[in-house]
This record gives structure tokens, C-alpha cells and sequence, in this order.
């Protein structure tokens, strides 16, 4: 029943429907062992869909699921030894911590010396000493959140599924269980699937991140890479770049091209060929449209906020349209701003990259 | 009463008396007419019999074979019909638990409640009789040689216990079985546990204390039959329980004391299966059975 350590999981291009509503429109993705991939969209991207097709849960409408040479998703999810992290953490509420962690081991006919031993290497990792007797309604939140990792873990299982297991925590706790995640991640040597909708945690775990969207693949890279380079402004939108202005190519400078928008003039990095029309959308993250004397672009503030370090605000141009920036002082609104932005940073899509 | 304390009304509010309290009236003279003062008035009257001390309802009842012998009649109609009801609502709520129209499988359901006994009854001497459909295909088929008898005996009313007593007890089941989250079983399979393993596991020390209060209510139903046991069992002997003693005794005897003792005695035989099986619930698990969340 346990899985032998595989060098690869490949899928090929699987696809699931919903009576007639397509979730998975053929997703490939090749997964090397020990990576943590993150699976990354908005909320009904399929990135579910594809987390319980691969733990056997939800059976394919097409394409094959393979590990190593041998095709699994024909296999039955307890057939598959996957080890799974539920969004709601789906613990047995009549066991306790202990039972709950051995469950696992018990269906594997584990003898009850050596499952006693790694129930309490289980509940080490996760720093659950003294919980052992506890049922999990006893517990908090982010304990029980352990207690599911634990569990999923104790099987050794080669690969671990995780479906946000963090988005019913509260922000501190958000942040101690990420990292928690990868040191087991890192502890264990497994290999890791990640389901999230959240940027920052995808960007903070993963080894590569795959961003989904409308049951299709946009983009799979190393954080960095997506970080820095989206490939279009799907991917962009979920990076952070919150500024989308659409405008026009005037001109080239030295590897950047000038783009002309309402209230002034950008630069940035053309992504792709040039579009005949010239029309083009620019996308910017806030940190990188500042406000300063030496601005490019006309606005008027429309509101501010404090974050700590800095300052960030809504800024109109003469249209109407808003762009997001950040200032190093309080700004009153209404004040007239001169924004300029980074342009390394700043990134250029023909207007029909949607 | 020193100035510094609340009114009696803030008072009372504080305790969650107040205005809307009043609401609960009609509920409770309802309550109090129709079952606390008959039940009482009932009680009493046990105690005053025709003739002799004030338990001499008591004493006849457990003297005589032709009484006390209607406990044992009832239950055993009422026990393994109850069972049985429970285990065919078992496994079929676990698959109808899956479907997506539930609506309309619980609207069929719920046609043979409404129906009532009698019409079951009526049709069940039709369909089931030594002249009915079912004897007559059996014997056109060559499979029996004489009708089998299924009505005006103790088969009679158990079938008609079982038509009638199902969709209630199929109807409650479904709902522990449904409230039981579905990512618990998820949870249970990637965990390595096959279907039986998942269900004796995880679904059924979950459903346990649920079908306990089925196993109760559906028994409570079976025990009071009395028009079954009349129109399609054999109310003379084999089908003579409690109820049916306790209805001569008021309409043929005129005994309204000794109807009372046997409706008394009726419900403390009831109350007894009903505190064992709750009795047994208690040692279970009866936490929620939704996964927990912090």
C-alpha cells in the first residue's frame, strides 16, 4: 500500500468537468521529488480540482496522472498513499490527538510498538508534546492545523497535498505555521503540493510555482521569476501589480520603451513583440510609482494611508482613472502629485494579453 | 428595598424573563391540557380501581397470562421491526447521501406517512391476501402450491409495521447521516482506510448516538400499534398487544381504571427499552460530528 519513493509525477494532460462546466482544461505539469510546488489562482482557477484529482478524490474526465512509470489516477485515494492536509482539517472529532495522528499507521497494520514510537516523533515535529489525550475539539485553531499535518505526515508518505491549510488562521498564526510547513518540508525530504490563493504564502514556500486560472496553466516558475516576470497580466495581477494603465508606445530608449498614458509619460520593459496599434497596458506595483519632484505623470492624490515604513495612496489623473503609489510623507488629498516609476520594474503587455 | 438596586423587571430581564417570555404560554397550557393533566388524571385513576386496594389494577395486570403476556407480543413487533427499519435505512441513506436529488426521493418517502395505517392496511389485504397479486403470481409461477399467509397473523403486521415505520426512520437517519462531513471520509481514505474500514471507523462511532435517537423514537412509534394489529394481524392472539388490552378494557369492559393501569404500565415498559438504549448512548462519543474547527 505505501508508495515507493518516485523521481517524478507527471501530470498529463488531465481534465475534469463539473457536468459541462469545465474545472481542468488539460493541465500538464511534471513534479520532481522534494520540490514544494504551490499551486497558486483565485478561487475557482481549479487549483481544488487539480489537489483532489491527484489524492484520488475526484476522478479525471481525461488524461492520465503518472508516478514514475506507473499510472495512479485509475488508483483509489487509499490505494494511493498520499498523505493529505484538509482546508477544514477534516480530524476525527470521536479520536484523540494521538488516535487521530495513528490512524494512518493503524490501516497499515503498523505493529503498535514501532506506531507508538513514531506517533511521538509525529507529535515532536509539530510541537504537540502533552496533547496526546486530547480530543480536537479541545484544541485551538492552529494546533489542530498540526495535528492535521501530523497526521498526514506520519505515513511518510512521498508526496504531501496540502489545500490552504492556512486560510482559517489568524494572520499571526498564518505567518508561524508557514513556516512550520517548510521545516517539516525541508525536515522530511518529501515532496510537496501546496493549493493557495494567497500570493505572499506561495511566494514564501514554494521551490516553483504554478499559477492557475479558469482551469489552465499561465505560468510555472520559481518565485523570483514569477515575481519579476509575469508573462501577462493575469499573472501580473496575482504578483502584486496592482497598477494596470492602458496607453500608448511613443518611443524606445536604451532597451526600455516610453509609454504614454493619461496625466504623462512611463517607461518600462516590453514584454513580447511590439503590437502593430501601439496600444499597450502598463503594470506597476505601487511600491514602484513613487512620489516625487521629479515625476512623470500628473495626478491628484485621492487618498492615504500609513503602513509603517511608508506611506500609500490613490492617486487620479485627469481622467479619472487611479493609480495606486506609495510616498515617503503624508500627502494631503487633493494635493496635486508628480509620480515617477521604476522602470526596470515597470512592465509593458500588448492590450489583448488579457 | 434600598434605591440602589434594579426593578423587579430589569431584574427578571437579566435572567432572560421579560415580555417575550410570554410567548412560551400558549405552548405550555397546550402542554399542560392535553398531556400533563391526562397523563396525571390518568395516573390517579390507575389507583382507584373498580374493587379492591388501590393496587389491585396493578396485581391483576401481572396475574393473569392473558395481560401481561400482551408485553412480550409488542416487543417482539415492536424490536425487530425497529432493527430491521434501521438496517435497510442504514445503507440506503449512505447512498442517497451522494445523490442530488434528494428532494424528490423524500417526497416519495414521506407518501406512506401521510397515507396512515389504515389505507396500508387495506391495500396490504388486497396486494398480500390468499387472493391477492402476490400469491396468485407466486402460485401461477409454479413456486408455491397454496397461498402464503402474510395478513391476519403476526407477518401481517409486521409488514405493515415496516411499511409504515420506514420512511420515518429512513427520513431521521438520513439526517445524522448527511450531517456527518463529507471530508472526514476524504480524510479517511488518503489516510489508507478502504470503504469498510472508513465506515466502521469513522462513520459509525459518529452515527451511533444519531441512531440511537432513531432506534428510540421508531420503537416508541412500533410499540403504541393498534389499528395494524387489528385490520391486517391476528388481534385475538398472535397479535394482541398492549394497546389492544388496554382499549378493551375501556371500550368492552368499561374499566377506565384498568385501561389506565395497562396505558401506564404500556408507557413504563417503553420508558425502559428507551433508558437502556440511552443508557448504552451515553458511553459513546457525542461531541459534533462535523470536522472541528478551531
Amino acid at each position: 500500500m505505501t508508495t515507493p519513493v518516485f523521481q517524478e509525477l507527471r501530470l498529463e494532460a488531465i481534465r475534469r468537468e463539473f457536468g459541462g462546466f469545465n474545472a481542468l482544461k488539460g493541465v500538464s505539469l511534471t513534479i520532481r521529488r522534494g520540490e514544494f510546488i504551490a499551486l497558486l489562482g483565485p478561487s475557482g482557477c481549479g487549483k481544488t480540482t487539480a489537489l483532489n484529482c491527484i489524492a484520488g478524490l475526484l476522478a479525471l474526465s481525461g488524461g492520465r496522472i503518472m508516478l514514475d512509470d506507473r499510472r495512479i489516477d485509475t488508483l483509489r485515494p487509499e490505494q494511493r498513499g498520499f498523505g493529505m492536509v484538509f482546508q477544514n482539517y477534516a480530524l476525527f472529532p470521536h479520536m484523540t490527538i494521538a488516535k487521530n495522528i495513528g490512524f494512518g499507521l493503524r490501516m497499515r497494520g503498523t505493529p503498535a510498538d514501532e506506531m507508538a514510537r513514531r506517533i511521538a516523533a509525529a507529535v515532536q515535529l509539530v510541537r504537540l508534546q502533552g496533547q496526546e489525550a486530547k480530543l480536537p475539539g479541545q484544541l485551538s485553531g492552529g494546533q489542530q492545523q498540526r495535528v492535521a499535518i501530523a497526521r498526514a505526515i506520519v505515513i511518510e508518505p512521498p508526496l504531501v497535498l496540502m489545500d490552504e491549510p492556512l486560510s482559517n488562521l489568524d494572520a499571526k498564526l498564518r505567518l508561524e505555521m508557514r513556516q512550520e510547513i517548510r521545516r517539516i518540508h525541508s525536515s522530511l525530504g518529501s515532496t510537496t503540493i501546496y493549493v493557495t490563493h494567497d500570493q505572499e504564502e506561495a511566494l514564501s514556500l514554494a521551490d516553483r510555482i504554478v499559477v492557475l486560472r479558469e482551469g489552465e496553466i499561465r505560468q510555472v516558475g520559481t518565485p523570483e521569476e514569477l515575481y519579476a516576470r509575469p508573462t501577462d497580466l493575469g499573472v501580473a495581477d496575482f504578483m502584486g501589480y496592482r497598477n494596470r494603465v492602458a496607453g500608448r508606445l511613443v518611443g524606445e530608449a536604451g532597451g526600455f520603451v516610453r509609454v504614454a498614458i493619461d496625466g504623462g509619460e512611463l517607461e518600462g520593459l516590453l514584454q513580447g513583440p511590439a503590437p502593430k496599434d501601439g496600444r499597450v497596458v502598463v503594470a506597476l506595483r505601487p511600491e514602484d510609482l513613487r512620489a516625487g519632484a521629479a515625476g512623470s505623470v500628473d495626478a491628484k492624490v485621492t487618498a492615504i494611508e500609513y503602513r509603517g515604513h511608508e506611506f500609500v495612496g490613490l492617486a487620479a489623473v485627469a481622467s479619472g482613472a487611479e493609480l495606486h503609489f506609495s510616498a515617503d510623507e503624508r500627502l494631503a488629498a487633493g494635493a496635486p502629485v508628480r509620480l515617477s516609476g521604476a522602470r526596470e520594474r515597470t512592465l509593458v503587455f500588448a492590450e489583448t494579453a488579457a | 428595598m434600598s434605591t440602589e438596586s434594579p426593578s423587579l423587571g430589569a431584574r427578571l430581564s437579566a435572567r432572560g424573563l421579560d415580555g417575550t417570555t410570554l410567548l412560551v404560554l400558549p405552548g405550555v397550557i397546550f402542554v399542560v391540557a392535553l398531556f400533563i393533566y391526562p397523563f396525571l388524571y390518568g395516573l390517579w385513576l390507575s389507583f382507584h380501581p373498580k374493587a379492591g386496594p388501590a393496587l389491585a389494577n396493578y396485581t391483576k395486570f401481572f396475574s393473569d397470562p392473558f395481560l401481561y403476556g400482551t408485553i412480550w407480543t409488542t416487543m417482539k413487533l415492536a424490536l425487530p421491526v425497529t432493527l430491521i427499519n434501521l438496517l435497510i435505512a442504514l445503507p440506503i441513506a449512505f447512498r442517497v447521501r451522494l445523490l442530488r436529488r434528494q428532494r424528490l426521493l423524500t417526497t416519495l418517502l414521506i407518501l406512506p406517512i401521510t397515507l396512515g395505517t389504515v389505507l396500508v392496511a387495506e391495500g396490504m389485504i388486497f396486494y398480500l391476501g390468499p387472493q391477492g397479486w402476490f400469491n396468485r403470481v407466486l402460485m401461477l409461477a409454479g413456486l408455491i402450491s397454496s397461498p402464503v399467509k402474510l395478513v391476519n397473523n403476526y407477518w401481517g403486521v409486521f409488514i405493515s409495521l415496516v411499511i409504515t415505520g420506514f420512511p420515518f426512520t429512513f427520513l431521521l437517519t438520513l439526517s445524522y447521516v448527511t450531517g456527518i462531513d463529507p471530508s472526514l471520509e476524504q480524510a479517511a481514505a488518503t489516510l489508507g482506510a478502504n470503504a469498510r474500514n472508513r465506515f466502521r471507523e469513522v462513520f459509525l462511532p459518529l452515527l451511533l448516538p444519531g441512531l440511537a435517537i432513531t432506534f428510540c423514537l421508531s420503537f416508541v412509534q412500533a410499540y403504541s400499534v393498534l389499528p395494524s394489529a387489528v385490520l391486517v394481524g391476528d388481534p385475538s392472539s398472535a397479535t394482541r398487544v398492549i394497546s389492544i388490552a388496554a382499549y378493551q378494557a375501556a371500550t368492552e369492559e368499561y374499566d377506565y381504571a384498568m385501561a389506565s393501569a395497562i396505558a401506564m404500565i404500556m408507557g413504563l415498559t417503553q420508558l425502559g427499552v428507551v433508558a437502556l438504549v440511552l443508557g448504552l448512548r451515553s458511553l459513546l462519543y457525542r461531541g459534533p460530528v462535523a470536522a472541528a474547527k478551531g
